[in-house]
């Protein structure tokens, strides 16, 4: 009964009751994830299990027996950061940082589902493959709350990293 | 959150029977159950995880499509058929939440979920619904989110979701297997319940029920489209939604079937105004007749009140867009 | 050691602009960028500390009344259960900022629904948590005021009357009397409050997301009845303020004593409902708008008054006013304002206290007198910019807002010739423009800060000043490396631990030019002390890249050092010339929405910002300022609003599923022009405050451009569907 985050095996936790994000956090000892609200109202949470963003906060730890989360630690590291990292970097994509990681496991993810065809609110044509248009981005990046108000620069960092967005 | 026992489900059977007993839950994708529970809004003695089941499947079934009750609303809204064929379900569980809460929310758990009124939420205030008898804080407080029809004086809470109204449209099937282990199907439209006097009794489950699917019918074609009027452009529940399933012939329509969101305590399918559609040649002056018919029992109670010309307004324009009557 | 600046004359002598590293004002990354992005940057919770118990409040279920008594037995026998904690040194409410002072102590008498009343420490958090739901209280409740206009409000001190504003209304060719009403904000920063007190019988060090370190030291030694030198506080990084973390708050107070009474480290989180339940709000308003204009378009009568609340005893008033004294002339003023004592949660501090609500209120209702008057609204403005203040003819630092006006409105591509509302319609969507002036008083405050010069030829910048998110190691490393030649990459600028000099903190948009001050102050001690050692007068020194040169020589900063660290400490005070001069930031929005016919939602479309801020520190951090404030803009105009029950005043949406902070896909592309500016009385920098002006006046825009696109003249915020369906005229 164990469960793998970037590429480290660990125990499920005894009391059932511990979300996947506060193992994350405490019994990893992996803060990259932010808890914001608890309640999947914000998205700081938001981690890679099996490939697939999800609320790290609403799900518990023992229900992820075998699976594989990638969190924000595992996307890269201050000597090798991912593409996306850096290109938060240069576009000032945050400012107080606090939704940071999460805004990063999304945009991850969601260039991944965009290469898989997958529509969205945004998508003029749901039965055609999606374009990356600017408004694609904001939808699809509308899960991670940022107080700073530094979405223009996430977007222009997605944009980027994407590379074919109009 | 209060302690519980987790039990990680090992056939149908089984589950059913463990979650006969007073107390069990069954947990899918748990999005809205743990939010919940957080809260103690829910105290469930033992967790059943149904995730292990094998029900998460979308396949054909005769002409229609099933949809297994652990598909999540990301696979039923990525499905190639989904997308062709039932573009109203595609288009209403887009229009929900964000994609990490529809990578985890399933098509059962999505049908269950309760209902976002703030005085359920907060164990601190009475509601009916929460704890039977303890009263209803939405009647004399704020009421924005609310049902505008089909409320009773004990409830006025509504059913969330975007899903389910779609599923309203398209006249889907639930199916459902009994702690007896006997399946059995309703229409969907059939499964929510009106708050009445039971308002803590959202649905027709009985206990060890397990909902195990979804079945749409026949694809029918048509203009199919989801209207979702939000405060914000995206994460936000609706402030009313109309799902639409429109097929047209010499200019009259031949199919009019209209789910609405956000207005009562369950997805709000009223047969008649379908039946008063069809036939009929699309003008400004029908659809104002249709959302007369549609709110003739409308009800306001204060901060809701919007919700009435508003449910008017935004069927006339999910009629317009989709017939191409001028407004 | 020390260098000490008090300021009491402008400051003209513009040193930065004859500097040579080039680096001041430039667009760089922030150096601590990398950690962020990488989730290794730390923030109050995040430390690892071993033993270390969970701390979870118990709120209050009522408004206004006494907790009679606390079982603590209903709870100490469930698993993990260590205490429970109900002490009069605990706090209600968190102190407003700058207080230096213990906040109100006591949790028994009870002011606000969902006020801490308790304290339950666990060995889990989840066992806290579990606890906390189950303590049982007994309470006496009493009836109490949740409506500011169900109760006689006090009136303020110092009204501004000038000349006779009911006869300038009535002589006037045009004028608008406009009553509006704003509804309350949370700054619902990401992340919660938080605290970790650990006590060593000697030494309280706590870990905690706070603001401005500097006086909150001094408020949780005097909660504590400890000496300052007793208390430490670490804030290296912190999850957004918006002023919600500027005085020490009940989660910290909560912990220090659970950590002093239990002997164990103790950690004490809000929950997200808490955070909205506790933390300071801002107020609600109701203002009335009285403008009148000559024939020439000249404002004849300017008449602002307000209506705010806050708790009994509580001394902030949101000050809607602010900038209303001085952003537009005409001689016959009326501006007075009244607080109403209420039973909702604190009001205080909330991004932009006063101009957040009170510019788009004066803004919009500007709106509709140019629109009265035939004028171009922009035109409106630039007719009235006062040359001095009107009521106290103080002069002006410096003031940009015809430029910003002009330069705004080019970059938007504005059209005023034109006003009437729907005019353009794209599909079943209303498009509209409007725009609004921006205002927001400069403050600056007393700052400390240590530079050091390594003997590797690195420097060191020190200060318990706070990063929220704003800047801070950037510019402040900027300033150090500019002064001494040094690149970023050789400057480490650390922050957010008492240990360090006092700085100012950040809140009121003064972090910048307060702090930067001191360490500039700081870096022309070390230039001075670097002259003397060379011989040559300071003047004739040039820093660059690690050498400092002159006419015939140069030698390696390095090498100066000879193996020593030269330290200075750099000392800023204000002094005297906020009594002489006017300083403020101005600026300009112009913004484009469409109105959906049919539902009334408002999506902005395009946006532009035209700011003087004085001296740009970093094009980028300060870009991104004007950014947030914007995204606030849109959040405050369309979105935002906390709704309290009015039967037992409660607040109904304490989460952020309810309260709708803007999400990314609200916000198009935003276009900002930093105005670039030298503002000599500002600071020794020639910087002002840039956290807050992008949020001063834009919702006015959006409502302006409401009205533009689908003539529904709202006097309400925000302006949600509902309330634009029934002012929209129907079609």
């Amino acid at each position: 009964m164990a469960l793998n985050i970037n590429g480290n095996s660990f125990d499920l936790p005894n009391d059932p009751r511990t979300s996947l994000l506060d193992f994350i956090r405490r019994e990893a000892g992996l803060t990259g994830s932010k808890k914001g609200c608890d309640h999947g109202q914000c998205g700081a949470c938001t981690v890679i299990v099996n490939g697939e963003r999800i609320n790290s906060c609403l799900t518990l730890a023992v229900m992820h027996d075998g699976c594989s989360v990638t969190t924000i630690e595992g996307l890269g590291t201050l000597a090798e950061p991912s593409a996306l990292q850096k290109a938060f970097v240069d576009h000032d994509g945050y400012q107080c940082g606090y939704c940071t990681p999460g805004q990063i496991c999304s945009a991850t993810a969601m260039l991944d589902e965009i290469k898989a065809g997958m529509p969205s609110d945004a998508t003029d044509d749901i039965t055609a493959a999606p374009t990356l248009t600017d408004e694609e981005i904001r939808e699809r990046m509308s899960g991670n709350l940022c107080r700073c108000g530094a979405y223009p620069n996430i977007v222009a960092a997605i944009r980027e990293v994407a590379g074919e967005a109009t | 959150m209060k302690p519980f026992d987790y039990i990680r489900a090992d056939g149908l059977d089984l589950a059913a029977q463990q979650l006969s007993h007073n107390g069990a839950m069954a947990i899918a994708g748990g999005t809205n159950l743990i939010d919940l529970m957080k809260l103690q809004v829910e105290t469930p003695a033992a967790l059943i995880d149904l995730n292990p089941l094998p029900m998460n499947q979308i396949a054909n079934e005769g002409d229609g499509l099933r949809i297994g009750a652990l598909a999540s609303n990301t696979a039923i809204a990525n499905h190639a058929k989904v997308r062709a064929d039932y573009p109203v379900l595609a288009k209403a569980i887009l229009a929900g939440a964000t994609q990490q809460l529809r990578n985890k929310a399933t098509m059962a758990g999505n049908l269950c979920q309760r209902t976002r009124c703030y005085y359920f939420t907060n164990i601190d205030q009475p509601c009916n619904k929460r704890e039977p008898g303890s009263g209803c804080g939405a009647i004399e407080g704020i009421a924005k989110l609310h049902g505008v029809l089909g409320t009773s004086n004990q409830c006025i809470a509504t059913y969330p979701g975007d899903m389910a109204v779609a599923l309203y449209a398209l006249d889907a099937q639930i199916e459902i297997s009994g702690n007896d282990g006997a399946a059995r199907t309703m229409p969907l439209r059939e499964f929510h319940r009106l708050p009445g006097e039971t308002p803590h009794i959202d649905n027709n489950l009985d206990a060890g029920d397990i909902i195990t699917g979804v079945t749409l019918p026949a694809p029918v074609g048509g203009t199919q489209a989801y209207r979702k009027v939000r405060e914000r452009s995206s994460y936000a529940f609706a402030l009313c939604s109309v799902a639409a399933v429109i097929a047209m012939a010499d200019g009259r329509f031949t199919r009019a079937d209209l789910a609405f969101g956000a207005l009562a305590h369950k997805p709000w399918y009223d047969h008649r105004v379908g039946e008063m559609l069809i036939g009929e040649k699309p003008s400004l002056a029908l659809f104002d007749k249709a959302a007369d018919l549609l709110l003739e029992d409308a009800r306001g109670f204060g901060a809701n009140d919007f919700k009435i010309p508003l449910a008017r307004r935004t069927l006339a324009a999910t009629l317009c867009e989709a017939t191409g009557v001028e407004a | 050691m020390s260098a000490h600046l008090i300021q009491d004359e402008p400051d003209t002598r513009n040193v930065l602009d004859r500097t040579t590293q080039g680096i001041i004002g430039k667009p760089l990354s922030r150096p601590d960028g990398l950690l962020k992005v990488t989730g290794t940057a730390t923030y109050a919770s995040e430390y690892d500390i071993e033993g270390c118990l969970e701390g979870v409040l118990v709120t209050a279920p009522f408004a206004k009344g006494e907790v009679t008594s606390i079982d603590d037995s209903s709870v100490t026998g469930m698993p993990g259960v260590v205490a429970v904690l109900n002490d009069k040194r605990m706090t209600p409410r968190a102190i407003q900022g700058t207080a230096g002072e213990a906040p109100h102590t006591g949790l028994c008498k009870v002011d606000y629904w969902g006020q801490p009343i308790a304290l339950v420490v666990a060995e889990t958090f989840e066992q806290a948590r579990d606890a906390a739901k189950h303590l049982e209280i007994e309470f006496n409740s009493e009836d109490a005021i949740f409506d500011p206009a169900a109760c006689t409000p006090e009136p303020d001190d110092d009204p501004t009357r000038q000349g006779d504003l009911g006869k300038a209304m009535s002589d006037a060719e045009h004028s608008v009397d406009l009553k509006f009403t704003t509804e309350s904000h949370a700054s619902a920063a990401m992340e919660p409050h938080a605290a970790i007190a650990q006590w060593d019988g000697d030494t309280l060090t706590v870990h905690a997301s706070l603001q401005m370190l500097n006086y909150n030291i001094s408020e949780l030694a005097d909660a504590m009845k400890l000496d300052e030198s007793k208390v430490r506080l670490v804030a290296r990084y912190v999850g957004g303020g918006f002023g919600s973390k500027l005085g020490v708050s009940q989660d910290i107070v909560a912990a220090s004593v659970a950590t002093m009474q239990l002997g164990r480290p103790v950690r004490v989180v809000m929950s997200r409902q808490q955070v909205f339940q506790n933390v300071m709000r801002r107020s609600e308003t109701s203002q009335r708008l009285r403008l009148a204009v000559d024939h020439h378009g000249k404002l004849t009568a300017f008449g602002h008054e307000a209506l705010v609340s806050n708790l009994p005893e509580e001394d902030f008033a949101e000050p809607v006013l602010q900038s209303s004294h001085f952003l537009y002339a005409g001689k016959n003023r009326l501006l007075q304002s009244e607080t109403a004592r209420i039973h909702r949660m604190t009001a205080g501090s909330v991004r932009a206290p006063g101009e957040a609500v009170g510019m788009p209120v004066l803004e919009a209702a500007m709106g509709e007198l140019a629109e009265k008057a035939g004028i171009d609204p922009v035109q409106l403005r630039l007719d009235n910019i006062p040359t001095k203040h009107p009521a106290t003819g103080k002069p002006f630092g410096s003031h940009k807002l015809a430029e910003c006006l002009q330069r705004g409105a080019e970059a938007f591509g504005w059209d005023g010739s034109d006003r009437t509302p729907r005019q353009r319609r794209e599909g079943e969507w209303w498009i509209g423009t409007g725009m609004a002036s921006a205002a927001r008083v400069h403050n600056v405050g007393e700052a400390k800060a240590r530079v050091t010069l390594h003997d590797d030829g690195t420097a060191k910048v020190e200060t318990d000043m706070t990063d929220i998110g704003t800047g801070t190691y950037t510019i402040l490393g900027q300033i150090a490396g500019e002064m001494l030649g040094l690149s970023q990459s050789d400057v480490l600028t650390e922050l957010g631990d008492t240990r360090f000099p006092r700085g100012p903190g950040s809140g009121g948009s003064w972090g910048a030019a307060s702090a930067g001050s001191a360490v500039f102050v700081a870096c022309e001690a070390l230039r001075e002390e670097i002259a003397q050692k060379i011989g040559q007068p300071v003047d004739a020194l040039t820093f660059k890249d690690g050498l400092v040169s002159w006419d015939d020589g140069s030698v390696i900063l390095a090498d100066i050092a000879n193996g020593e660290n030269f330290t200075k400490e750099g000392h800023f005070e204000p002094g005297d010339i906020a009594e002489d001069y006017t300083a403020s930031g101005f600026g300009a929005f112009f913004a484009e929405v469409a109105v959906n016919r049919w539902t009334g939602e408002t999506r902005v479309r395009r946006m532009t910002g035209a700011f003087g801020f004085g001296r740009v520190l970093n094009a980028k951090t300060a870009r991104s300022q004007c950014l947030g404030g914007m995204v606030w803009c849109i959040g405050s105009a369309l979105t935002e609003s906390l709704m309290f029950d009015p039967t037992d005043g409660h607040l109904v949406n304490p989460d952020l599923a309810e309260y709708h902070v803007p999400v990314n896909r609200d916000v198009p592309d935003l276009d900002v022009l930093l105005v670039e500016e030298r503002d000599a009385v500002a600071s020794p920098i020639q910087a002002k405050g840039i956290g807050e002006l992008g949020m001063c006046g834009g919702a006015g825009a959006i409502a302006n451009a409401i009205y533009n696109a689908c003539g529904a003249r709202l006097y309400v915020f925000p302006m949600t569907p509902d309330k634009v369906l029934a002012a929209m005229p129907v079609d």
